[in-house]
């Protein structure tokens, strides 16, 4: 008998912040007064935020017991597709939290903050070497904001031509921050569909391009899992007609040391550090996206650039050219330094990394596609897609199943995307999980189709064993509660 | 390598499985023209002890407390950070989760949020904020497109008084856009010349900082009044949150919308980021509003628990038509700042922004009677300008010598503040380290 990690046991309650805690309690130590109160211009003055006052007890004691209705990587094998949730090393942590680091003010001068500019120095250069990419921008927050550092490359770089452009390509397999990005850029997204192989044709991206459409924007590998195959060709067709390539990079973990992005014959690419790079998603970030870029499109980099001027690093805001800035100052720098001491723990060793991912997702793919439909049978990268076709004649979903999967300890799949697969569950393990973690996770989906067929009460009820059963999200948009009254 | 579990054996039964003869072979679908040739040339891999060696080199290199007494403000804060709030999100409970799409299983980060989103709410006295966006600065732009989008119009007037910093993010982010920014010069006490804003047609927002980059307050409900009766929305910006547990909060104003930097509340400030940008708006706005939200719900037993929600605003249903493209935002930097806020609790804030400010003060009063000029006559909450004689910049790297650095020098900011800087002066100075400073400033000036 197969023993699964989701068990039940004693789940502790714990009301709001709001509804605890009495006026006069402390849960800080302030610091001791050494000057006198100063006079206060009274028409200014307030009366403080409605917060309550809470122990330090009562503090420790709340978040540590919200933490528990958490599942994080550190709880379970976390397979979302396209997310790359890996482990987090808690080595990277203790570099970040370095005094010199973690308090270092951002305008310190340059010669008082050697050692950060050396470290983003370095890490923009294996990130070129990494990619194959002629220079990096390491200031996007997030890959959103790389996608749209990008873009306005894009739009400077066509602008800078004499001609501005006014429409992007962008894949049905694309993420929904594709668009959006291109949209704030003045671009309205043009679709392109995949062929029967689930990747881009370059008939069908030429039948798009024209002298009207700014370039393509190429999540590779791709959401399915493939790697786009004809991407040469299709930049040759983007480029012949004065356009440019973007690649979102949201899927690199797949091709470390494998493909060499900058031969593939595209522009712009940007990277996710909180994916391929091991840094903590933190239940919604912080992140970073760095800019990777061909040499003819360096000018256009975010400002400032940290320069080498003769074994001195300093930042530099003289590039006419640039997009300008994206953030206050440098970028998530904290998030930075995790990935850069990632990227030194493994060395060149990062390809073992993508070669042990594409191992798990093809290992799942095979140990399950007897019981659930494959979207596209051949082999895949870093992720798999399956749908719920099998299981929708009785009568249950993509939904219902990942839902049940819960109850076994694992966190679901990410579901209902790529969106050109109806009820997709799209998986990717990460080369972090071991080969019996994997085989009980393939065991566990495998006896839920069971129960799909035997007990479909079963799955419409589950998670039963969580703190909370399936909630209400439609009540909730239809009226919204976003605060505590 | 350690974060590698698979054992050859492991590999090869895979292998197995799957019909593929070798880990190469897992490959073959990329092209041949797209493959890299030799192996990545990259140091390492260091083993745990030497990467404790060579962070530990750079680290040093960097001018932080305690040995460097470090009087700078300007959008990132000295502020002291109590053990547990470090403890408490170090939980890989929170730290190693993804954005919550499965509530069962993120009740922990939901509740947070939503306890978050209730104290930037009542911090900023405005009906509701979102679940935080990169930075202040990105915030501030976000702001102005929502504006946009409010009003139809696509115009916007910014204090040049907001951080300099933020008003060139707030170009990048519009001006790709086709928006037309006007920017409203300072007066001569430190606040923004509002006169020129009668004449300016179709205006989607007038965007001001209070806290000021020169540290003064400014007067949020004259503007919140020309504004409005321009038919534009009250943009308010800040990079120290902490100055609403002394002065009133700009929703308390008339601000329409509030954005700003919350790095202050619990986040170290590691060379500039992450940051948290908080973002709170009125009601009728909400639907406007950037960025994930999270509400209040129940489950099929009716307890009563959290989700994501109104995410048809977002980019992953939205697509184009979102209200914003971002996706990851700066989650655990949120739940941190809840954490702090929860520590300090509203009697804790109000004495810890009342000590930064008389402590602040007393600098300028040591300052003044030395007989250095305070330039801006308005009022300040931790942060302040002083003019010190010319040939300043000799001064100011001499000091850096004594490993003080006296705040951030505004001549490459502003044009005639040649030898003006902002001082800023938080809980962690001593007034043994404020008094240092001006024995230094007077002994130096030879005042």
């Amino acid at each position: 008998m197969v023993e699964f990690a989701g068990s039940t046991g004693l789940v502790l309650n714990e009301p709001l912040l709001f509804d605890k805690g009495k006026r006069g309690r402390a849960g800080m130590s302030i610091p001791r007064r050494d000057v006198d109160y100063a006079p206060v211009d009274e028409e200014l003055v307030g009366e403080g935020p409605d917060f309550p006052d809470l122990g330090e007890v009562e503090v420790v004691r709340h978040y540590t017991r919200l933490s528990t209705w958490n599942f994080g990587v550190d709880t379970g094998m976390y397979p979302l597709g396209s997310c790359t949730m890996k482990y987090n090393p808690k080595s990277n942590e203790k570099q970040a939290a370095l005094p010199g680091f973690a308090g270092a003010h951002p305008l310190l001068p340059e010669k008082l903050s050697q050692g950060a500019l050396k470290m983003m120095f370095e890490l923009e250069r294996f990130l070129g070497e990494i990619t194959g990419m002629d220079a990096v921008s390491l200031q996007p927050a997030a890959g959103a904001q790389g996608e749209l550092a990008g873009m306005l490359i894009f739009h400077a770089y066509h602008k800078s031509k004499g001609r501005g452009r006014s429409k992007i390509i962008v894949p049905d397999t694309a993420h929904g921050t594709n668009p959006a990005s291109a949209a704030l850029c003045g671009f309205s997204p043009v679709k392109v569909g995949s062929s029967d192989r689930g990747v881009l044709s370059v008939e069908g991206v030429a039948a798009a391009m024209d002298e009207e459409t700014a370039g393509i924007m190429v999540t590779n590998p791709n959401t399915l899992g493939f790697f786009e195959e004809n991407i040469r060709g299709i930049a040759e067709i983007v480029h012949a007609r004065g356009g440019l390539v973007y690649a979102d990079g949201a899927n690199m973990n797949a091709v470390l040391g494998i493909a060499h992005m900058g031969d593939t014959g595209i522009d712009v690419l940007h990277l996710n550090l909180h994916k391929t790079f091991s840094t903590p998603h933190g239940g919604g970030g912080p992140g970073a996206g760095p800019l990777c870029v061909k040499k003819h499109l360096e000018p256009f980099l975010p400002i400032p650039r940290i320069v080498d001027d003769k074994g001195s690093l300093r930042l530099s805001g003289d590039f006419p050219r640039s997009i300008g800035k994206l953030h206050a100052f440098y970028g998530n720098v904290g998030i930075m330094i995790r990935a850069y001491s990632y990227i030194l723990s493994l060395g060149p060793e990062l390809k073992k990394v993508s070669q042990l991912a594409v191992l798990n997702a093809n290992y799942v793919k095979e140990k399950l596609k007897d019981v659930l439909h494959l979207a596209y049978d051949r082999p895949c990268m870093h992720e798999c897609v399956f749908s719920d076709k099998l299981q929708a004649p009785l009568g249950i979903s993509t939904l219902d199943m990942v839902k049940r999967l819960i109850d076994y300890g694992f966190h679901p799949p990410t579901i209902y995307f790529p969106l050109v697969v109806s009820g997709a569950l799209m998986i990717e393990p990460t080369e972090t999980e071991c080969k019996e973690e994997l085989d009980l996770f393939v065991e566990a989906f495998r006896q839920i189709v069971k129960e799909a067929g035997e007990s479909q009460e079963l799955l419409h009820g589950a998670p039963w064993r969580t703190k909370m059963r399936r909630l209400d999200e439609t009540g909730a948009a239809r009226n919204p509660r976003l605060t505590c009254k | 390598m350690r974060y590698l579990p698979h054992t050859e054996e492991d590999v090869a039964e895979m292998l197995r499985v799957i019909g593929a003869s070798s880990l190469e072979e897992l490959f073959s679908t990329i092209p041949e023209d797209c493959r890299r040739k030799g192996d990545l040339s990259l140091p390492g891999p260091v083993t745990e002890w030497e990467l404790n060696d060579l962070m530990a080199v750079l680290a040093k290199t960097m001018a932080v407390a305690p040995e460097y007494k470090v009087f700078l403000g300007a959008g990132s804060y000295h502020h002291f950070i109590p053990a547990t709030v470090s403890y408490l999100l170090g939980r890989s409970e929170f730290s190693t989760s993804y954005t919550p799409y499965q509530p069962e299983i993120s009740q922990g980060t939901l509740q947070a949020i939503f306890e978050y989103q209730t104290f930037i709410a009542r911090l900023l006295g405005m009906d509701v904020a979102n679940a935080s966006l990169y930075d202040g600065a990105s915030a501030l732009a976000e702001a102005l497109l929502m504006a946009a989008r409010v009003s139809g119009f696509k115009k916007v007037a910014l204090s040049s008084l907001i951080h300099p910093q933020y008003r060139l993010v707030v170009r990048t982010y519009l001006e790709p856009a086709g928006f037309e920014i006007v920017e409203l010069p300072l007066t001569s006490c430190g606040r923004t010349e509002l006169t020129g804003l009668k004449t300016i047609e179709g205006l989607a927002a007038v965007a001001v900082q209070s806290p000021n980059f020169a540290g003064c307050m400014e007067d949020l409900g004259s503007v919140a009044s020309l504004a409005h009766d321009a038919g534009a929305l009250l943009v308010a910006s800040f990079t120290e949150p902490l100055a609403f547990g002394l002065y009133k909060s700009p929703g308390a104003l008339g601000a329409d919308i509030c954005c700003g930097e919350g790095q202050s509340f619990g986040i170290p400030q590691s060379y500039g980021g992450p940051g948290l940008g908080m973002f709170a708006s009125c009601k009728r706005y909400l639907r406007s509003m950037p960025g994930r939200l999270v509400g209040r719900t129940e489950d099929r037993d009716g307890k009563s628990g959290f989700v994501l929600t109104l995410a048809t605003r977002e980019q992953h249903i939205r697509r184009e038509k979102a209200t914003s493209n971002i996706c990851t935002n700066s989650g655990l930097c949120a739940v941190t700042s809840a954490m702090y806020m929860a520590s300090l609790g509203g009697s804790g804030l109000r004495e810890l922004a009342r000590l930064n400010y008389d402590k602040s003060e007393y600098l300028k009063k040591e300052l003044r009677k030395a007989g250095f000029a305070i330039p801006f006559s308005v009022p300040t909450f931790n942060e302040f300008v002083v003019e010190l004689p010319p040939g300043s910049d000799a001064v100011y790297q001499r000091l850096l010598d004594r490993k003080l650095v006296a705040g951030l020098p505004l001549a490459s900011f502003y044009s005639g503040m040649e030898n003006r800087y902002l001082l800023c002066v938080t809980e962690t100075k001593t007034k043994n380290d404020m008094d240092e400073l001006v024995n230094l400033l007077r002994a130096d000036c030879n005042i």
